[in-house]
């Protein structure tokens, strides 16, 4: 009987998420000028004293991309619970959580990718420079995939419930701080010259430990709520 | 006696059969107490014909949702060439059933068993022998029909070049100039069409169709109705929840009445 491939499965899924990406250009839009917004609120609020921004830096642009995460999630599932698409999808002979790994890859290079590759230009606003900017952007390259994983873990418990929106922020955030403070540590360990080896290191650690248990939670939970 | 029936049988030419669905029979065996006597019959028949290699049932199978019961100690059987029309009034359960055929949804009692093995066991191996078509279409309104199918034949493991893709939309009655368009814009009647195209690249021998027919015209449930006979015709099986009658030779439907 027809069976897919795994790698023509994860492509499938990878793919319509993509080309629905570039049909909704204005949401992928949305969420970068939503990150580029708030980070310039802080230096207009604060005021433009370089050593107090260098100092937030590091917090305000890893919460900035936590909350584009946050905003993304609502998008991961809803729409293909609503049309079908996702009963479909749990039909594919193939394992369910190696998919959600699909799903999770192309929500992050909608919402998470479009940050990593703005945050040098967001640091340099910060007076960031040097190593540090490139450890932000590294950091961010390392936690935003974690941020996703762990996102859509909250978005599938939540999934057709109502005002899932602000229940899913309670879930999810709790669960960010590890990889909040990891990230953020980089930076500001580097600005210190301490050297953000072992933050980075950490950060890849929950990278590797989201991998491995959150698309396995996010199937059961998609399961459950399509029961 | 029905042991030694089928002793009996065992040492015929036939044994192949029993060594190929062991479960199957014990499982028939472990149920009989709870299991309907004729569906036992039915069952041992079949398997002494060879048949339960490609069957399809369900065993005393009940479901709820939430605290109401829709339907219980349901056992049908479904072989190779015939349809299963489960007819019922609106709330009876009918979507229910099928998802439970499907796996998308657990029952509360009983089995399904597809060539005599528990569809929980088999998983992924049962989900590559089906297609389902739900109540909902399964198609992004912001995809293109092409699109559309292209990415659910590729997800299927089906063909999906696009000349493939643009025949199965010819075969619905969709033109070249719909292809292009985004679904969006399509009436509920194409929309459906797009997604009961699905049935003209699927290779797969069962079929779950939650009323295919709804807002179709007459000119489309010909089509559909056909495509069906044809795949019926070629050893597949089918079981549609449906209101309608559907226009196909009485000898290989058979309809299943949920009550409320």
């Amino acid at each position: 009987m027809s069976q897919p491939s795994l790698s023509e499965a994860l492509r499938g899924v990878v793919r319509r998420d993509l080309l629905l990406a570039m049909r909704h250009r204005s949401d992928v839009a949305m969420s970068v000028f939503f990150v580029v917004i708030v980070a310039s609120l802080f230096p207009l609020g604060v005021g433009p004293e370089p050593a107090v921004l260098r100092m937030i830096a590091s917090g305000v642009l890893w919460v900035t991309a936590l909350l584009a995460c946050l905003l993304s999630l609502g998008r991961l599932f809803t729409a293909d619970y609503l049309d079908g698409v996702l009963e479909q999808t749990l039909l594919i002979p193939q394992p369910l959580g190696v998919l959600v790994v699909g799903k999770v890859f192309s929500h992050w290079v909608i919402s998470g990718l479009p940050v990593v590759l703005l945050s040098p230009l967001l640091g340099l606003q910060f007076g960031l420079s040097g190593e540090s900017l490139w450890v932000l952007t590294l950091s961010l390259l390392l936690g935003t995939p974690t941020l996703s994983m762990i996102g859509a873990i909250g978005a599938a418990l939540t999934l057709g419930l109502r005002g899932s929106g602000l229940l899913v922020a309670l879930l999810v955030l709790p669960l960010f701080i590890p990889v909040l403070i990891f990230g953020a540590g980089a930076v500001t360990n580097s600005l210190a010259g301490i050297g953000s080896e072992a933050n980075l290191s950490l950060l890849g650690a929950c990278f590797l430990f989201s991998l491995t248990f959150a698309p396995w939670a996010t199937a059961v939970a998609l399961r459950i709520a399509l029961e | 006696m029905v042991t030694s029936t089928l002793r009996g049988e065992n040492t015929d030419s036939d044994t192949g059969v029993l060594y190929e669905t062991p479960d199957g029979i014990e499982k028939a065996f472990a149920n009989s107490k709870t299991f309907k006597s004729s569906t036992l019959r039915q069952f041992l028949f079949f398997s002494s014909r060879g048949i339960s290699r490609n069957m399809f049932q369900t065993v005393a199978l009940s479901g709820s949702r939430g605290e109401r019961l829709l339907f219980s100690d349901i056992s049908v059987t479904v072989t190779p060439g015939t349809l299963l029309a489960v007819v019922g009034e609106n709330g009876s359960g009918k979507t229910s059933f099928l998802r439970m055929l499907c796996g998308l949804l657990s029952p509360d009692n009983g089995t399904i068993l597809w060539q005599g093995k528990d569809i929980r066991q088999l998983k992924e191996l049962y989900r590559a022998q089906l297609t389902y078509v739900g109540h909902l279409n399964g198609i992004k309104d912001e995809l293109t029909p092409v699109e559309n199918l292209t990415v659910s034949a590729c997800l299927a493991g089906d063909e999906s070049a696009s000349g493939v893709v643009q025949k199965a939309l010819e075969a619905v009655g969709l033109g070249r100039p719909i292809h292009r368009l985004p679904t969006r814009v399509l009436s509920q009647g194409q929309k459906r069409r797009v997604a009961l195209a699905r049935l003209w690249l699927t290779t797969r021998p069962l079929w779950l169709l939650d009323e295919p027919f709804a807002s179709l015209d007459d000119t489309a449930t010909s089509y559909l109705t056909r495509h069906l006979q044809s795949h019926l015709s070629h050893g597949g099986m089918v079981v549609v929840a449906t209101h309608q009658e559907i226009d196909l030779p009485s000898d290989c439907i058979q309809h299943l009445r949920l009550t409320r």
